[in-house]
C-alpha cells in the first residue's frame, strides 16, 4: 500500500478549494443609497477591508447627520406618497422579486459576504444567503394578510423605520430588518455595520433591479455616529437594533420619552446544557456548532457549556478530538470551518478576555491550527475548570471561546443557566423528552434549542429575555413589531404627550 | 344612641403581610370634602425594595401554577370583592366625592374586570403563541411566558379601585408578580383590595401594594435591576422620561404613561410576557 | 428469567468489556446503556461532511485509494464461472488503458464461486497490503440469513475451505428485532469460530447488519457494538439486496462505534459500506467521513472497504479525466 502522502501531509490536509471571486464585480468606491440612487456622502469615507488579508476591498462613504436627514426625508416621502398607499399585494410582489433576485445572485452575495466579513464561504453560501432569500419570501406573503397579524383588522404601518445592524451576519440581519418592515408598509433607513457594509450596497443594486420605488429603502454607511444620528432622528417612528447590550442600552435611553417603537436584539451568554443521557455524538456536534459557528460571532452562541459532572471528562475529551479536525483559514476556501475574526478590535477583545480567563485560573486549550500570517485569527479555544464567577463565564466574548462548567442535577443546571443578566438562547441535550420540556419551561431565554443548536427560520420568532433585549424578529411576532393596531392604538399614541420628541 | 366606630389602620401590603412603612412615616388621606379619612403608610425606598424581594420570591410559584389554577384564583378575587362591595362603595364615595351609584358602577366594573382577565389565563397563550412551520425536521413552538416582576404606577386621581385593578389584573394573568404604587390621593381602596387579595387564595407576594408618593418611590422601582418590567400607566404627571431612562439601564421593559383608566385589553396581558420559542428535533428513526 | 441469565459463549472481547459473567442480561444491559442517537443531528453531520470539496492532488489520491478499497462484487443468482473470471480480470486490471491503475482490494462472490475466483486470481491471490487481491465470500444463508445455525456454519466452512480470505456474514435481523440479542451474539461467535482454518489462522469476518432492516439508528448502534463484542473484524452496512443500503449517516454512525471501540480498547475494527455507492463523488464523501471521524489511518484495506460493483467504472472515468484533462465516456471503460 502507498502511504498517505499527498502534499507531504495527509488526506485530511485537503488541497485548496477556493471559491472563485470572478463572479464578483465590485466598484472601487460606494456612495450612500438614498432615494433610489447612489449619492456621495458628505461625511468623508473609509476603506472596508478583508479581515482575512487586511487588504482594502472598496472605499465606503460616511453618512453625516445631514445625509441621515436626507435619507429619513426620502423614507418619509416614500412612505407618505407611495408605500403606505400601495396595496399589500403589490408590496408583497416587490418582496417576492427581491427574494428571487437574491437567489439569482446568491453565489455572488456569498462571496462578497465572506470577503468582507471573514466568515467561511460554506456558511455564507449554505446558511446566510439562503436564509436571506427565505426571509424575503416569508414576509412577502404577509404583506397582503396583515389583518391576520394579531393586531385586529386594518393595522397600520408605523412609518419610517431606523434600522442598525451588526457585522456578524451583515446581509442576514439586513433581511431580518427590511423584510418585515416593508411587508408591514414601513419605509426604511438602514445602517450596516462599519466593518461590513459591502453586501448591503450590493443589496441596494438588487433593489434597483427590482425597481423598488425610490426612498422605500435607504442605506447609509458609516460608524457609530451615523447610527446614533439615525436612531435619534425625530422623524423616525420605529427603531430596530441588533448589536451589543451596551449600545442597546444607549438606544433605549435615547428613545425614552418619544413615540418611537423599539426592538432590540442584544448580547447573550447562552448555556448549552448537556445531560448524562444526551445523544453524545450529536451533543458534541451541537457544542461545536453552538460556539464555533461563524467564529463564535453569534449573539445566541452557546458560550457556556454546562455539562453534567459525571460525563465532563468524556465530553471534553471528545470535544478536543473533534476540534482538531476543524480547519481554520481562507474564508473563501470551501473546506474552511473557521474563518477570520471580523476586526482587529474584536480580536483584541477576544484575546484580552481569554487571557483574563487564564489569569482567573481556568485551564485553556486551543485547537492546534496554523494561524495565517496576515489577517485576524483566533484558534478555537475551550476553557475548563471555569467557575460561575469567572469573567469568561459571565461576559459575552463574541468569539470562538467556550467556557465549560459542570452541574450535578437538573435543578442546578437550570439555576446556573439562568444566573446571568442575559437571556437570549439556551441548548438542552438529553434523550428524555419529559426532562427536556420541563427544563425548557424553566429556562429564562427567548430561544431554546433541544438536541440542536443555532437553527434559524423566518417562521420562528427570535429574541431575548432580560438584558438580551426586547421584541421578537421572525414569524408573526416579528411582523407585529412593525405594526400598530388599527384604531385604538393610533388614537392612544396621539393622546399621550410624548415629551421626549420635543427634546 | 350612636355607636362609636372602629377606624381601620391602613398599612402596606408586602409579601402577603400588612406592615407599616419601615420608615415609620404616614400621610393624611383626606376626603373629597376635605375632612380627615385616615393615615396611610408613606412607603419608602426600602419598602419598595422589600416589595421587589417579596415579588421575586413569589414568581416561581405563581408562574408555575397551572393556567387553570391562576384563572380560578383571579375569579376568586372577583367573588370576594363582590362580597365586600358595600365597603368599597363607601370608601370610594367618601374619598373621591362621587355618588354611591357612581362608586357602585366603579366597583362593578372592577369586579367584572377580574372576571374578564380570569378567563384569559388559560387562553392568551393559545392566541399569542404559535406552532411555527419551519423548513426542517423540527418541532417548533412559541409560547408567551411571564416577564417576571412588574412594577406599576397605578392611575392617579380618578377611579382609584378600577384604575388599580385595570393595571394589576392583566399583569397577573400570565404569572407575573406585581409591585404597585397606588393612587396617592385615594389609597384606601387599594389597601382594602389588598385585604381581598389576601383572602382570595392569591399567594403572598404575588401582589404588593405601596401607598404614598409615586414621585418618591417610582425612581427606585424603575432603576431596580430585579424589576423586569415597568408600567408607567399612572406616571404621566411624573418625570416619567427619567424613569424610562433609568429602566433602560437594565433593559427593563417599559409601558409608557396612558391617560385615564386603561381599557381591558389582551395587549396589557401580552405586554408583560416574553415569547419563548422551543425547537426540538423530529425523527422516526 | 433463566434465559436472561444463561451464560453466553465466552467471546474474548465481550468478556474484557462486560466481565466474566457474560449473560444475555449483561449483554442487553450494556447495549441498552449505549448513548442514544439523534437522527436529525446525525444526518446533519453527515450532510456537512458531504460538503467537503476535494480537489486536485487530494482528488487524485482519493480516486486511487477508493479503487484500492473496493470489494468488487457480483452476487447474482445468474453468476457463472465466466462472469466471476471476468470480474477477477477487472479486479486485477481495472483500466486496460492505464497500467498505473491500482488493483481493487478483493472480489466478493457467493460461496460456491470461491474456487473459481481463487483459480482465476492465481498468483495474484493474497493480501491487498501486498498489492494482491483477496477473495471474500458471502455466507450464512446470505442475504436473508433465514437458515439453521448448522447450515450457516456449513456455508461458512465451505467457503473458508475453498480459499476465501474473508467471510461476509449476515446477522439474524429477526432475532435482533425480537430483542434476542444473545442469539445474534452466539451466532456471530460461532461463525467466527467457523472462519478458523486448520493451520490456526482465520478468515477475516465481516458482519453485515443490514441496516435497512434494523431501521433505527439506535438499533444500528446496538448492532454495531454487539457485532464488535462478538468478534467481528469488520462491521458492514448491507447486503445490497435491501433498500436503503449504505447511507452516509449510517456509515458515520458505524464509524463512531468503531472509533469508540478504539478509544476503549485500542483495537481497530473495520467498516464496510456496501450497496448504493455508485459515483466517485459519493465515495469521496465516505473517505472524508472516515478521515474526519476515525482518522485517515483507517483508509486502508484492513480497516475500510467499499462493497460495490458499478462504482469502479465511475472512478476510472474520473481518473481518465484527471489524466487527460477532458471528460471520458462509458465506452472507454470495460463493463466488467
Amino acid at each position: 500500500m502507498k502511504d498517505i502522502e499527498i502534499t507531504g501531509r495527509g488526506f485530511l490536509d485537503y488541497a485548496p478549494a477556493p471559491e472563485s471571486t470572478a463572479i464578483l464585480h465590485l466598484q472601487d468606491s460606494y456612495g450612500l443609497f438614498i432615494d433610489g440612487e447612489f449619492v456621495d456622502g458628505s461625511g468623508g469615507s473609509f476603506a472596508t477591508v478583508s479581515p482575512a488579508t487586511e487588504k482594502r476591498i472598496a472605499e465606503i462613504a460616511i453618512a453625516s447627520e445631514a445625509d441621515v436627514d436626507l435619507a429619513v426625508a426620502a423614507a418619509r416621502r416614500a412612505h407618505t406618497r407611495t408605500w403606505s398607499k400601495m396595496s399589500g399585494s403589490d408590496r408583497g410582489k416587490y418582496l417576492f422579486r427581491i427574494a428571487r433576485l437574491v437567489q439569482e445572485r446568491a453565489r455572488e452575495l456569498a462571496v462578497a459576504e465572506s470577503l468582507d466579513n471573514g466568515k467561511p464561504i460554506k456558511e455564507s453560501r449554505d446558511t446566510d444567503v439562503p436564509l436571506v432569500a427565505a426571509w424575503f419570501f416569508y414576509y412577502a406573503g404577509w404583506a397582503d394578510k396583515l389583518d391576520y397579524a394579531g393586531l385586529g383588522a386594518n393595522p397600520r404601518s408605523l412609518g419610517v423605520a431606523a434600522q442598525v445592524i451588526p457585522w456578524n451576519f451583515p446581509l442576514l440581519m439586513l433581511a431580518w430588518k427590511i423584510a418585515p418592515a416593508l411587508a408591514a408598509g414601513n419605509t426604511v433607513v438602514l445602517k450596516p455595520a462599519e466593518t461590513t457594509p459591502l453586501t448591503a450596497l450590493l443589496f441596494a443594486e438588487i433593489l434597483q433591479q427590482a425597481d423598488l420605488p425610490a426612498g422605500v429603502v435607504n442605506i447609509v454607511t458609516g460608524a457609530g455616529e451615523t447610527g446614533a444620528a439615525l436612531v435619534r432622528h425625530p422623524d423616525v417612528d420605529k427603531v430596530a437594533f441588533t448589536g451589543s447590550t451596551s449600545v442597546g442600552r444607549e438606544i433605549a435611553k435615547a428613545v425614552a420619552g418619544t413615540h418611537k417603537k423599539v426592538t432590540l436584539e442584544l448580547g447573550g451568554k447562552a448555556a448549552n446544557i448537556v445531560f448524562d443521557d444526551a445523544p453524545i455524538d450529536q451533543a458534541v456536534e451541537g457544542i461545536v456548532n453552538g460556539i464555533f459557528f461563524n467564529q463564535g460571532h453569534v449573539c445566541c452562541a452557546g458560550s457556556r457549556l454546562l455539562v453534567q459532572e459525571s460525563i465532563h471528562d468524556e465530553v471534553v475529551d471528545r470535544l478536543k478530538q473533534r476540534l482538531t479536525t476543524l480547519r481554520l483559514g481562507d474564508p473563501l476556501d470551501k473546506n474552511t470551518d473557521i474563518g477570520a475574526i471580523n476586526s482587529k478590535e474584536q480580536l483584541d477583545r477576544i484575546r484580552s478576555l481569554s487571557d483574563l480567563g487564564e489569569q482567573e485560573g481556568a485551564e485553556r486549550w486551543s485547537a492546534p491550527c496554523e494561524i495565517p500570517e496576515n489577517g485576524f485569527w483566533f484558534a478555537p479555544t475551550i476553557f475548563t475548570g471555569v467557575s460561575t464567577s469567572s469573567t469568561i463565564a459571565r461576559e459575552e466574548i463574541f468569539g470562538p471561546v467556550l467556557s465549560v462548567l459542570t452541574f450535578r442535577t437538573p435543578a442546578e443546571a437550570i439555576a446556573k443557566a439562568n444566573n446571568t443578566p442575559y437571556g437570549l438562547s439556551a441548548g438542552i441535550w438529553s434523550d428524555k423528552g419529559s426532562k427536556i420540556l420541563a427544563v425548557a419551561d424553566r429556562l429564562r431565554a427567548g430561544v431554546i434549542w433541544a438536541n440542536t443548536f443555532n437553527r434559524f427560520d423566518p417562521a420562528s420568532p427570535f429574541g431575548g429575555y432580560k438584558e438580551s433585549g426586547y421584541g421578537r424578529e421572525g414569524g408573526r411576532h416579528g411582523l407585529g413589531a412593525y405594526l400598530a393596531a388599527g384604531g385604538s392604538s393610533s388614537e392612544r399614541s396621539e393622546r399621550v404627550e410624548t415629551k421626549g420628541d420635543n427634546k | 344612641m350612636t355607636r362609636l366606630t372602629i377606624p381601620k389602620t391602613y398599612k402596606l401590603y408586602i409579601g402577603g403581610k400588612f406592615p407599616r412603612s419601615e420608615s415609620g412615616r404616614s400621610y393624611e388621606v383626606l376626603g373629597a370634602d376635605g375632612g380627615f379619612l385616615a393615615n396611610a403608610s408613606l412607603a419608602s425606598r426600602k419598602d419598595a425594595r422589600d416589595a421587589v424581594v417579596a415579588a421575586r420570591a413569589a414568581v416561581p410559584g405563581w408562574s408555575g401554577a397551572t393556567a387553570y389554577n391562576r384563572g380560578q384564583v383571579l375569579y376568586r378575587v372577583a367573588e370576594v370583592l363582590e362580597g365586600r362591595r358595600a365597603q368599597f362603595v363607601q370608601e370610594i364615595s367618601s374619598s373621591e366625592g362621587v355618588t354611591a351609584a357612581e362608586a357602585g358602577r366603579q366597583v362593578d366594573e372592577a369586579i367584572d374586570t377580574w372576571v374578564w382577565y380570569a378567563g384569559w389565563a388559560d387562553k392568551f397563550a393559545q392566541v399569542a403563541g404559535a406552532g411555527n412551520p419551519v423548513a426542517g425536521p423540527y418541532f417548533n413552538l412559541s409560547v408567551p411566558e411571564p416577564t417576571g416582576v412588574v412594577a406599576i404606577v397605578a392611575p392617579q386621581g380618578e377611579a382609584s379601585l378600577l384604575g388599580l385593578v385595570r393595571v394589576v389584573a392583566p399583569a397577573l394573568v400570565a404569572g407575573n408578580a406585581v409591585v404597585v404604587v397606588a393612587d396617592e390621593a385615594h389609597p384606601l381602596s387599594a389597601i382594602s383590595l389588598s385585604e381581598v387579595l389576601a383572602t382570595s387564595d392569591l399567594p403572598g407576594g404575588v401582589v404588593n401594594v405601596l401607598t404614598g408618593s409615586p414621585a418618591e418611590v417610582a425612581p427606585w422601582l424603575a432603576s431596580h435591576s430585579d424589576v423586569d418590567a415597568l408600567d408607567l400607566a399612572g406616571a404621566g404627571a411624573l418625570e416619567w422620561v427619567d424613569l424610562e431612562i433609568a429602566a433602560a439601564e437594565t433593559l427593563t421593559r417599559v409601558m409608557r404613561p396612558e391617560p385615564g383608566v386603561p381599557e381591558r385589553s389582551l395587549d396589557r396581558i401580552l405586554a408583560f410576557t416574553e415569547t419563548k420559542t422551543v425547537w426540538h428535533t423530529k425523527s422516526l428513526i | 428469567m433463566t434465559m436472561q441469565t444463561t451464560a453466553l459463549a465466552p467471546a474474548e472481547r465481550a468478556i474484557r468489556v462486560l466481565g466474566g459473567d457474560l449473560t444475555e442480561r449483561s449483554l442487553r444491559q450494556y447495549l441498552e446503556g449505549l448513548s442514544g442517537v439523534d437522527a436529525v443531528g446525525l444526518e446533519q453531520r453527515a450532510a456537512s461532511l458531504a460538503t467537503r470539496s476535494i480537489k486536485t492532488g487530494s482528488k487524485a489520491w482519493a480516486l486511487d485509494r477508493i479503487i484500492e478499497l473496493i470489494d468488487l462484487t457480483t452476487l447474482e443468482g445468474a453468476d457463472t464461472p465466466g462472469k466471476v473470471r471476468s470480474l477477477v480480470a477487472k479486479a486485477l486490471h481495472p483500466d486496460a488503458g492505464d497500467p498505473t491503475t491500482p488493483r481493487v482490494a478483493a472480489v466478493c462472490v457467493y460461496g460456491d464461486m470461491v474456487p473459481v475466483a481463487v483459480e482465476a486470481l492465481g498468483a495474484a491471490h493474497g493480501d491487498p497490503d501486498d498489492g494482491l487481491v483477496s477473495v471474500a465470500a458471502v455466507a450464512t444463508a446470505f442475504p436473508s440469513g433465514r437458515a439453521s445455525l448448522a447450515v450457516k456454519l456449513a456455508d461458512t466452512r465451505d467457503a473458508v475451505a475453498a480459499g476465501a480470505d474473508e467471510i461476509d456474514m449476515v446477522i439474524d435481523r429477526g432475532a435482533f428485532l425480537a430483542g434476542n440479542y444473545g442469539t445474534v451474539f452466539e451466532q456471530i461467535v460461532a461463525v467466527k469460530d467457523a472462519c478458523r482454518r486448520p493451520d490456526g489462522s482465520s478468515a477475516s469476518l465481516k458482519v453485515i447488519l443490514e441496516t435497512g432492516e434494523l431501521n433505527t439508528y439506535d438499533n444500528v448502534r446496538r448492532a454495531s457494538w454487539l457485532s464488535i463484542l462478538a468478534g467481528g473484524d469488520f462491521i458492514k452496512t448491507s447486503t445490497g439486496k435491501v433498500t436503503p443500503a449504505a447511507t452516509l449517516p449510517v456509515t458515520l454512525l458505524m464509524l463512531e462505534a468503531v472509533r469508540d471501540w478504539h478509544r476503549l480498547t485500542g483495537e481497530h475494527v473495520g467498516v464496510k459500506p456496501a450497496g448504493g455507492i455508485r459515483t466517485s463523488k459519493d465515495a469521496v464523501r465516505y473517505l472524508v467521513t472516515v478521515a474526519e471521524t476515525v482518522g485517515e489511518q483507517w483508509l486502508q484495506p484492513h480497516l475500510f472497504r467499499f462493497g460495490a460493483s458499478s462504482l469502479l467504472n465511475d472512478v476510472l472515468l474520473q481518473r481518465q479525466k484527471l489524466r487527460t484533462g477532458h471528460y471520458s465516456g462509458p465506452d472507454y471503460v470495460t463493463i466488467d
